[in-house]
């Protein structure tokens, strides 16, 4: 026991003495946290539209401030004629044109069908369909209240309800997903660098020459580096919460109870690389490519798992990222207890102690 | 007396490949014992072998009367060890250094605040206590390990190639070091390949191919291969043509 704590005091001055790292490890979730939240957006905010009014009723001024009050939309320019719409879009100012026929008002009234067209700039298809179903939205919402109380009997109207995300932040999608890409990160590439760190320098002999345990070895390596993971867990919870309003429904210690699962589970990767590695380069390529692309593209932190093909579905299956996200999604957004998160839960551990136990055979391995 | 080493027969394969083959010697308790070779020899196997690192293939070998099979537990209690590599951390102090390697062997924190200071006192480095190792000469540092890796009062003590690269005033030092440790009765066994200094082992073994090729004192090695310095000893019996005769 007084072993493992001298070890732990030697890897803390390893952390601390060098400060390039710790700066680029404790940096790194703040800038990713940040990137993340207001450059790779998917929400809209002040796009820049053209009208087209041809029919100058108060309706199409309504509509018209609605579109503007909801602060999705800023008005470029009012257009005059349709041969306008063209020329707007080549000089490539507004991403989207909204034109209001001549007898909108009349034909409203009289229930006679009729059309608002919306004309968006598909080069950025994402930014077209995202803009195309804000404006539907607010315009169909003011339309279903001009229609209370004379409602044709035959029009069914959709009522979209968004559950958990009611306004579709993308910070709710990309907090959990920095959360996992960095604790994976800290916790499989720090330990494998810091292991293949000590066989490159040769004091790794020593250690194991020393009447110190290997367990104790590993151990001692690692539990500096599960505090450092946490603190950077909390670091982006952090953020999160202030600076983009994530909400943590569920029960924060249940959170951290996971997020130390996933860390064990990604440090005993770790410590299975270092096994197979004899340099500080290799293990780090290795944890990069075998875990960070695999962690960032398969666990539906940005492509939903669903549209994947089968094949990679079911790959996906082993990845621990893919797990742990679904379990923190459900904590922070839904709120759910442990009742409803068991199973991820149980995989996540059935991993990490299949991976605890390949890297301590691993690790004797090299003993003998 | 028991011999402090045994070595009977001891062998080691990579596959094919047999990197130390059938050696066979004792080493007496307090003995300065040379282990000699060019690169690749097998030196390092053999020492990696006789300290835990690595398994025998076969053979058999007793560290401080204990087998290398079962008990590399007890034999790590007994030994120190200096690899061929630099064996500190540099981004540790020195005194840092001395309270983690003390630390690990399980000495009593007074008892590793008391050899800090002799430690420290007979290197004439008391000043240099916080400084980090990285910022230390070369030569100071060798000094360091080797005192660092005696701290716990081993019974042997194994050293690869601990004057690689110093210079030959601090290798003089070094050599001081290591007679004053082995007069108190610590077993030295010792690779290097500079043969200046199988001249200050009391025996010395040639390893070639990973076979013993020679072994006795250095003075009956010269007179037996009728050569002036372990240098044309050690040419002799590593010269191409001669090694399969």
């Amino acid at each position: 026991m007084k072993q493992l704590l001298i070890f732990i005091r030697k890897e803390t001055y390893h952390i601390f003495r060098d400060k390039r790292t710790l700066l680029i490890l404790l940096g790194m979730p703040m800038v990713q946290v940040l990137i993340f939240g207001f450059a790779i957006t998917n929400e809209i905010t002040n796009a820049r539209i053209a009208i087209l009014d041809q029919s100058k009723g108060e309706m199409s001024q309504d509509i018209i401030q609605r579109l503007v009050a909801s602060s999705y939309f800023e008005i470029d320019e009012n257009l005059r004629a349709v041969s306008d719409i063209e020329r707007h879009f080549r000089q490539g100012k507004t991403k989207m044109v909204v034109v209001f026929p001549p007898q909108l008002q009349e034909n409203l009234l009289r229930s006679v069908p009729t059309q608002i067209q919306l004309v968006a700039d598909a080069t950025d298809p994402n930014t077209a369909t995202t803009l195309i179903n804000y404006a539907s939205a607010i315009i169909g919402r003011y339309l279903q209240e001009q229609n209370q109380g004379n409602a044709p009997p035959l029009e069914i109207s959709t009522d979209v309800k968004m559950l958990y995300n009611p306004r579709l932040k993308s910070v709710y999608m990309f907090v959990p997903g920095v959360i996992t890409i960095i604790l994976m990160l800290m916790s499989a590439m720090m330990t494998s660098i810091a292991i293949t760190r000590e066989k490159e320098l040769g004091t790794m002999e020593v250690l194991l020459v020393s009447p110190l345990r290997p367990s104790t070895i590993v151990v001692g390596k690692v539990i500096p580096y599960i505090l450092l993971a946490l603190a950077m867990a909390a670091i982006v919870l952090l953020l999160g919460a202030f600076v983009f309003g994530m909400p943590i429904r569920g029960s924060l210690l249940l959170l951290m109870v996971e997020c130390v699962l996933f860390v064990i589970t990604s440090l005993s990767l770790g410590i299975l690389i270092s096994t197979r590695t004899e340099t500080q380069q290799v293990a780090m390529l290795i944890s990069l490519m075998a875990l960070m692309l695999p962690t960032i593209l398969l666990s539906g932190f940005i492509f939903p798992i669903e549209s994947m093909p089968k094949v990679l579905q079911v790959i996906s299956n082993i990845i621990p990222a893919k797990w742990f996200i679904i379990i923190i999604k459900n904590v922070m957004l839904r709120g759910t207890g442990f009742n409803f998160i068991w199973k991820e839960t149980l995989i996540l551990l059935g991993m990490a102690l299949f991976f605890i136990g390949a890297s301590i055979r691993n690790f004797k391995i090299r003993l003998a | 007396m028991l011999p402090a080493i045994t070595a009977d027969k001891l062998t080691k394969r990579f596959g094919d490949f047999t990197a130390v083959n059938q050696i066979s010697f004792e080493v007496k308790k307090g003995e300065i014992f040379g282990f000699l070779g060019a690169n690749g020899a097998g030196k390092t196997t053999a020492i990696r072998m006789l300290n835990g690192l690595s398994r025998p293939t076969s053979g058999q070998a007793t560290v401080a009367g204990f087998d290398v099979y079962r008990n590399t537990e007890k034999i790590k209690r007994r030994i120190g060890y200096m690899s061929q590599k630099f064996s500190l951390y540099e981004d540790l102090t020195v005194r840092e250094n001395i309270q983690f390697y003390g630390g690990i062997y399980g000495l009593p924190l007074k008892d590793i605040r008391h050899q800090m200071k002799q430690l420290l006192a007979n290197l004439g480095m008391e000043s240099y206590a916080r400084t980090l190792v990285k910022s230390l000469p070369l030569g100071w540092r060798q000094k360091l390990a080797f005192s660092i890796a005696i701290m716990h009062r081993p019974e042997i003590v194994f050293l690869d190639e601990p004057t690689g690269g110093v210079d030959p005033i601090t290798r003089r030092q070094f050599w001081e070091m290591i007679y004053k440790e082995a007069n108190e009765g610590m077993t030295i066994f010792v690779t290097t390949h500079y043969m200046d200094e199988a001249e200050y082992c009391g025996r010395v073994s040639i390893m070639v191919d990973g076979r013993i090729a020679a072994l006795d004192t250095p003075k009956a090695l010269k007179e037996q291969f009728h050569a002036d310095s372990m240098n044309d000893v050690f040419l002799n019996l590593t010269r191409p043509g001669r090694q399969h005769a």
